[in-house]
């Protein structure tokens, strides 16, 4: 083991060179005095086009679907990519049979509701306060590593994660060739606007919200679900 | 305000060279986690709390659990 | 121009966006260990977003949400933050994907050091998945002639 530190040189020059040049492009642009034209645009006519009251989500969801799209792809390709490369065989799923104390079997039945609880409740709100389909999908993929701890493979049957996961990213795909055939668009927000700020506003905003974070829930789950049956080390 | 956002600055800038310089590959992990939480809470001052969240949920909860579950199962001469 | 001119918000922001992305490219081009350059990839990432995000900002605005049905007068730009939530998630995945191919590179060169690795690639020195023995290369009846010989 080496007891010195070396520094890659190459590596320090490059990094010089390249804080000089972020320092000048960044002293030339300025901060909070960008012009902003398209932003200002959304900011003014988001709210009445789409009736959701988080801008931003109205952002992600319509204004700039085909970008959702094509992350829920990529997220997709890589979970699938990262199950494919980590496959196991049956016998090892109890690799990890360490029984846990009562403290914390307990405290995770107790607590593994809540977390779903509040990765819906974002999901669901996300057009009317901070939240949206990728943080809630997020949390109950997060949430799923508590019964993860209680024993391997426990609390996620693979089967039905990979069906949620597949139904919810072709409820998305329906739900814009719902709008394209209803001659709006591909994605353009379709349904009735309501009032701003209400839980049931924005037409079919909050549906894809909630395909988004099913399927990036399952996912997410799933890849934590393979990276926790890995074998014990040699 | 101006004080609270150098604190922030100074201690996540503080945090990424501890994930380059720690030995332990579970502290790197841990001040990783670390760096997104207070990313996260300079997108709050930023005024974008979606992203925030984001940040927060992903970087300072799935990406460390991710880390962790895989070094877990590494030998212990396995850092550099 | 005085050294306090330099000390505003905007300044202090993007000098920690530029940090972000500076310690981490080095940490990507300089450690050995393919999860610490994994981590520096994260830290990449990280500064990236925070730069995006920090130029949208526009001081003296609020966020892009309604309260109680109206809509705040002055609000910042929800374009980056909308693009940069993306790229938080797909930071996430691709963290999954490189995670997932360090641990089979680990089982078949039974190393994470890439110096290592690149004399173990060249030598064409496998390792087996369970016990980190050296095993012949798969179908060649030349390499296991060799490896008796040897």
């Amino acid at each position: 083991m080496k007891t010195k530190r070396e520094l890659h040189l190459g590596g320090l020059i490059f990094i010089v060179g390249l804080g000089v040049l972020l320092a000048a492009l960044l002293n030339q642009l300025g901060f909070g005095g960008a012009p902003m034209e398209v932003g200002q645009g959304m900011n003014a006519l988001g709210g009445a086009t789409t009736g959701a009251g988080n801008i931003v989500t109205s952002v992600v969801l319509s204004y700039r679907g085909l970008d959702t799209l094509g992350e829920l792809t990529i997220l997709f390709t890589a979970a699938t990519g990262a199950g494919m490369l980590l496959a196991r065989s049956r016998e090892a799923e109890l690799a990890d049979a360490a029984a846990p104390g009562a403290i914390v079997r307990i405290a995770a039945d107790l607590l593994f509701p809540f977390l779903l609880l509040l990765g819906f409740y974002i999901i669901i709100h996300g057009h009317v306060s901070p939240g949206g389909g990728f943080q809630g999908g997020a949390i109950l993929a997060a949430a799923y590593f508590v019964p993860l701890l209680t024993g391997a493979g426990r609390g996620l049957d693979e089967r039905s994660a990979s069906l949620i996961e597949g139904l919810a990213g072709a409820a998305f795909i329906a739900i814009g060739l719902l709008a394209l055939a209803m001659h709006h668009g591909f994605l353009a927000p379709i349904g009735p606007r309501g009032t701003l700020g209400h839980l049931f506003s924005a037409g079919s905003l909050p549906l894809l919200s909630s395909a988004i974070g099913l399927k990036v829930g399952a996912e997410l789950a799933g890849v934590l679900a393979h990276m926790g049956q890995l074998e014990e080390k040699p | 305000m101006i004080w609270i956002v150098l604190v922030l600055v100074v201690l996540m800038l503080g945090s990424a060279l501890a994930v380059l310089y720690l030995r332990d590959l579970l502290s790197a992990v841990a001040a990783s986690a670390v760096v997104s939480l207070l990313l996260s809470l300079l997108f709050v001052f930023l005024r974008a709390p979606d992203v925030a969240l984001a940040e927060a949920v992903v970087g300072a909860g799935l990406s460390g659990v991710l880390f962790a579950l895989v070094v877990r199962r590494l030998p212990k001469g396995a850092d550099a | 121009m005085h050294a306090t001119d330099l000390f505003t918000i905007g300044n202090l922001l993007y000098a920690g966006a530029a940090g972000l992305l500076l310690i981490g490219l080095y940490g990507l081009v300089a450690k050995r260990n393919v999860l610490r350059a994994l981590l520096a990839l994260g830290l990449l990432d990280a500064g990236g977003n925070l730069l995006m995000v920090a130029v949208g900002y526009r001081p003296g605005a609020d966020a892009p949400i309604a309260v109680g049905g109206m809509f705040p007068a002055g609000m910042v730009d929800p374009i980056p933050q909308a693009l940069i939530l993306t790229a938080i998630v797909i930071g996430v995945g691709v963290l999954a994907l490189g995670l997932a191919l360090a641990v089979r590179v680990y089982e078949t060169w039974g190393t994470l050091d890439l110096q290592v690795m690149a004399e173990r690639i060249a030598a064409g020195d496998r390792r087996s998945r369970q016990d980190n023995i050296p095993v012949p290369a798969a179908g060649s009846a030349v390499s296991e002639t060799e490896e008796q010989s040897a």
